[in-house]
């Protein structure tokens, strides 16, 4: 187990600069999520913590050790990669064991150490397997099971979860949840698919054009994201955004009604976005409404239901109970507590509440 | 309604015809029409036609030298007279052994040479690589016969003419070997090759362990491709041996001929004996060879 501390990281492919400077510090034993949408540089800043790609400039330290100028098996580290990598000519047994090749152990005890991992990951019927005759998941484990044989300081993990079907992919979530709480060591998890990164990790990086947007822990990121990027990425439906203006008596949105706002502009007005979570905005009785409009479609999802609700030119998405359902084309009024709305500066994104 | 009807119907058939498809073994249609029994005729004169030399080889191997421009398939009057002849003759089992040599040698050598570089072009990222690649292949444009003076030469100089190493020289690496195992290794994800990087192998360990593993089916092919190659050759042995003792089979052969006539029977019965190795090779590695056509996109 170690302590992972990126400072000022840059990654150039000829003059494009990919990263501009990423700044981190993974505690020891720490799960660390990277999540961003294509191209944000997530997978780069993993590749360069394991020693794939060159380092443009800054510093990249594993148990305060700088391993800038270290190959990747100098590193200590395992990763797992997006289709599995594990050697289809080779059994599950010399698989796990492939990362025990370089190790100095005496072949009993490598054989001890492949089954014991083996039988954490619940592999140890298909030792004497070929990975072809293992479904998707199980391919998965014998992937993590040669990161996890080598015992190493950090577990990276590129979209692991990837290739495998939706159901597998909740299951193998679960899985690598629990890994981590029983074997303790820092993981860094790279993943596009933020309910994976909420659902996973001890702290959340989303990152954006090279940039890292917010850190935090999942519930800062989803209760109080930086900016419009982070808000409207993390949470699915995602965020709605309500153009407005903050004036000298508070806030009025783009159609005109009035939102009771604590901060009010000094001197002149100021264009703003009103955020607001779609099950943060309910249906509630006329008189308290904040928003009114027509339901367009509905979604029943069974514990709730989803309601496209068009307001004067815009498309909000509300909250309505499971049952009982309002009805497509109805009016319906909505209405959401002050302490779930987040304010945004318009031009430059940035959170004001 | 009628339509709809209808087309259910046909459909009915359809997946009835394939699940009979299905039971009998075959992904081939269930109903058969002209067009295909006039494809499987000319796979058939195809067929005949590859076939019928190979079998004249054999049939005249059995033949008296009476019989042989007769051009019958049965001998008249089957004998072993040349295959006794030509086992005894000592200079054949020499030339036998020698060609097995050569083209053993060639083999491993061009398959481990081929696929080095054909890995070092495929994986690596230097500069040029491309134009390394592009020299490689245009070489595959020179046809051997313009290559045999300077070849000779240089044997010349280094001493190599008349000699096992001089037959096999121009052989040891291949232009298409390295083409065709650069596009091999294109099949073999790079992922595989960093998780080895990460499990501290180093270059020489991962291409031998992880990379030339996934890569059989190439390797297999290649062996057959150079062992034919190198077992059927005949101008460059021809040019660079001068005593009987170092001939290839090919090239000993030619010694059946005398010059009023060819004695066609020996020479007949050496090829169907020479043919015997290939043919070997080739059953036991077909479905590689098969595969390793398909996957590099070629046409055999």
């Amino acid at each position: 187990m170690a302590s992972l501390t990126l400072k000022s990281l840059v990654k150039r492919y000829g003059k494009t600069e990919v990263l501009h400077g990423i700044d981190l510090e993974v505690a020891d034993g720490e799960f660390v999520v990277f999540v961003g949408p294509s191209g944000c540089g997530k997978s780069t800043t993993l590749r360069m913590i394991a020693g794939l790609e060159d380092i443009s400039s800054g510093e990249i330290s594993i148990a305060d050790k700088v391993v800038n100028n270290l190959e990747p098996k100098q590193r200590n580290i395992a990763m797992v990669f997006q289709n599995y990598a594990i050697y289809p000519h080779m059994s599950v047994r010399k698989n796990i064991g492939f990362g025990l090749r370089t190790a100095k152990l005496s072949r009993t005890e490598k054989s001890e150490r492949i089954v014991e991992v083996a039988t954490l990951l619940g592999m140890e019927e298909y030792l004497d397997r070929k990975p072809s005759a293992l479904s998707g998941g199980q391919r998965q484990r014998v992937a993590i099971g040669r990161a996890l044989v080598r015992d190493p300081a950090v577990f990276l993990f590129d979209e692991p979860l990837s290739n495998l079907d939706a159901q597998l992919r909740t299951q193998m979530r679960l899985e690598i949840k629990k890994l981590h709480q029983r074997v303790g060591t820092t993981i860094v998890f790279v993943t596009h698919d933020q309910v994976e990164a909420m659902t996973m990790a001890d702290r959340i990086v989303i990152m954006k054009d090279g940039y890292i947007q917010q850190v935090g822990t999942p519930a800062e990121a989803y209760h109080n994201p930086v900016n419009t990027f982070v808000a409207q990425f993390i949470g699915a439906p995602s965020m709605n955004m309500l153009p407005g203006v903050l004036d000298d008596q508070g806030l009025r949105l783009w159609n005109g009604s009035r939102v009771s706002w604590n901060l009010a502009s000094s001197g002149q007005s100021h264009d703003v976005i009103l955020g607001v979570r779609p099950e943060d905005l309910t249906p509630v009785p006329p008189g308290e409404a904040m928003l009114e409009g027509i339901i367009s479609v509905v979604e029943p999802l069974g514990s709730e239901t989803l309601l496209y609700v068009d307001i004067d030119g815009i498309e909000v998405i509300a909250s309505g109970p499971g049952r009982q359902a309002p009805e497509p084309g109805s009016r319906i009024s909505l209405g959401a507590t002050s302490d779930t709305l987040h304010l945004f500066d318009k031009e430059s994104g940035v959170a004001l509440k | 309604m009628s339509a709809n009807l209808s087309s259910s119907g046909s459909s009915d058939l359809q997946v009835q015809a394939s699940s009979e498809a299905l039971l009998s073994g075959s992904t081939a249609p269930v109903r058969r029409n002209w067009a295909q029994y006039l494809r499987w005729l000319l796979l058939f004169a195809g067929g005949i036609l590859m076939v019928m030399p190979l079998a004249y080889m054999m049939s005249t191997s059995f033949k008296f030298p009476f019989e042989v421009y007769n051009l019958n398939l049965v001998p008249e009057e089957p004998t072993l007279e040349n295959y006794t002849y030509v086992l005894e003759d000592g200079r054949f089992l020499q030339w036998f052994f020698n060609s097995l040599i050569v083209a053993t040698l060639t083999t491993v050598s061009s398959v481990f040479f081929d696929a080095l570089v054909g890995y070092t072009l495929c994986k690596y990222r230097f500069p040029g690589r491309y134009v390394v690649f592009i020299a490689i292949l245009s070489t595959l444009m020179i046809p051997t016969e313009m290559l045999v003076i300077p070849w000779y030469l240089m044997s010349q100089q280094f001493g190599w003419l008349d000699t096992t190493w001089g037959i096999m020289f121009p052989g040891l690496m291949t232009a298409f070997g390295v083409f065709l195992m650069k596009q091999f290794f294109e099949t073999v994800p790079d992922d595989f090759i960093e998780a080895a990087r990460i499990d501290g192998l180093n270059e020489l360990q991962i291409w031998w362990t992880v990379a030339m593993p996934l890569v059989k089916p190439a390797l297999a092919a290649l062996a057959i491709f150079v062992f034919l190659g190198n077992w059927t050759a005949f101008i460059w042995p021809l040019i660079v041996t001068t005593s009987q003792d170092m001939y290839t089979l090919p090239v000993g052969l030619t010694t059946f001929s005398v010059e009023q006539a060819v004695e066609w029977e020996l020479v007949m019965t050496g090829a169907a004996i020479s043919v015997l190795p290939t043919l070997i090779v080739f059953l036991v590695f077909q479905r590689f060879i098969i595969r390793g056509v398909v996957m590099a996109g070629l046409k055999g």
